[in-house]
């Protein structure tokens, strides 16, 4: 798909269509890989909580994963893990 | 009803903000912007206005407001001078390229260092390629009208830009001059009920301002901001017609004075132009065809109207007050030679750069310029492009 030209795009740099971050991949900024041993995770969602990216999936409150398309690698997950169930891999 | 009173041009720019009755002003005090924001201040604790006015700890933070307050939906306003601009660098940029029309008094006032607190035009020549629109006053009357006009200029929505409404430090800034005021309902009428592009506040119709931009927009998003320039030169005439037609009161992007016939002109901003009027007035009772162009914008800079009141000129004189320390003399310098050459006319031009820091400039000295210009006339040569005027050699 063809970006859009100047004379076409919202002035200002805003973007005034709500959430289209989603569609902005940033997975692959990423060198490192939070590896979630899910047999030792206690759900705490603690993860989830402190993730500036959104990037970590839940289910009601059930860790589900990492959204590996938007994870940036930044390692706060790990770091905040109270089990120390979030290892970061080199990808 | 209109009403004659005396004011000084930061009275009379606090005045028409009064009338105006922007819904927030942010600013800090500096001098000698001072009394811009003291009398502001003033119709606020007495209730004339309803503005929220947000006292911040520095001029970095009075612009980071305005630009919060603007992107929110709010008709903005702040004032500043001289290092309090410096200080706002950063957002000025953050401010145009957002597109946010904020109207901002700049009252002109040398930069440190040496420290000083005179009127020069370094502050505002610096930020000169920030893409704000740039007027420069030459008395408080034209303060005042100015800054009611820039409302209608900076909201325009081809244009929607921020404006600095220059006046000269001290010298309009605090000097007391019988000013016509009008009506204010006339003044709300001519600006009109404020509506904002995407306000924040909208939470039906949420947006993202000041997203990362990277490699793939931000070209883009900056052609926009080059255009809504050439756009604001479209535009900017309708608005001096729709204001003369309201108030009487004729504008242009530049003064022409005794300019019809003359032989050489001064070029020159601000309150220096009214000293050059006289000057001319004197030189023709001698004989001499003087005149004298003023420019009133400088951003966007009216290149076809500076040509086109030079084109009968023989010998220019461009009166900067503000050098660029770039071997090439003051910032109008280039800008005007620049815009001769490409429209091809070759006029010999010189550059007299003077009143750096406040240093006072006479008749005599202005004198002296077009002793100079009519010999450059007589030559047709420019011997000495750049030439500083006033100083202790």
């Amino acid at each position: 798909m063809k970006a859009p030209g100047w004379k076409t795009l919202p002035a200002g740099g805003l973007i005034t269509e709500a959430g289209n971050a989603v569609t902005y991949n940033t997975g692959s900024w990423r060198t490192l890989r939070p590896a979630v041993d899910k047999q030792a995770c206690r759900d705490c969602l603690i993860c989830w909580v402190y993730c500036p990216e959104g990037a970590v999936k839940v289910k009601d409150t059930r860790f589900l994963g990492i959204d590996y398309a938007h994870c940036k690698g930044c390692g706060i997950c790990a770091s905040v893990c109270p089990q120390n169930v979030i290892e970061m891999q080199k990808e | 009803m209109d009403r004659k009173i005396a004011v000084t041009g930061d009275a009379a720019a606090a005045y028409a903000m009064k009338q105006i009755n922007p819904d927030v002003v942010a600013a800090f005090p500096i001098t000698p912007q001072t009394e811009i924001v003291m009398n502001f201040s003033q119709y606020i604790a007495d209730g004339e206005v309803d503005t929220l006015m947000i006292a911040v700890e520095s001029e970095h933070s009075a612009m980071s407001a305005c630009v919060g307050a603007s992107a929110a939906g709010a008709r903005t306003m702040t004032a500043t001078s001289a290092n309090g601009l410096a200080l706002m660098w950063e957002i000025l940029y953050i401010a145009s390229s957002t597109r946010l029309p904020v109207v901002m008094p700049v009252v002109n006032r040398a930069l440190s260092a040496p420290i000083n607190i005179h009127c020069d035009h370094s502050d505002t020549m610096g930020a000169r390629d920030s893409g704000w629109i740039q007027i420069y006053c030459e008395n408080a009357a034209e303060v005042y009208e100015n800054v009611i006009m820039a409302v209608r200029i900076a909201e325009h929505p081809d244009i929607r830009l921020p404006v600095m409404v220059c006046q000269d430090g001290f010298i309009t800034s605090h000097t007391l001059e019988a000013t016509d005021t009008f009506d204010t309902d006339t003044i709300r009428q001519f600006i009109g009920e404020y509506t904002p592009f995407y306000p924040l506040l909208d939470t039906d119709n949420p947006v993202t301002y000041g997203p990362l931009d990277l490699q793939d927009y931000y070209f883009e998003h900056k052609r926009q901001h080059s255009d809504a320039m050439v756009r604001a030169l479209e535009i900017i005439p309708r608005i001096f017609h729709a204001f003369e037609k309201t108030f009487h009161r004729k504008y242009g992007f530049v003064e022409e004075y005794r300019l019809e016939d003359a032989d050489i002109a001064v070029i020159v901003l601000s309150s220096t132009a009214g000293t050059a009027k006289a000057t001319v007035d004197h030189l023709r009772e001698q004989g001499v065809r003087a005149g004298v162009l003023k420019l009133r914008f400088i951003r966007p800079f009216p290149a076809k109207a500076i040509c086109r009141a030079l084109q009968n000129i023989k010998a220019v004189g461009v009166m900067d007050r503000s050098d660029t320390f770039s071997s090439r003399g003051g910032p109008l310098y280039s800008e005007i030679t620049s815009a001769l050459y490409e429209n091809k006319q070759s006029i010999p031009v010189a550059d007299y750069v003077f009143g750096l820091g406040g240093r006072e400039i006479d008749p005599r000295m202005i004198e002296t310029i077009f002793n100079q210009l009519l010999h450059i006339m007589n030559t047709q040569r420019v011997e000495q492009p750049v030439n500083y005027i006033g100083v202790r050699e």
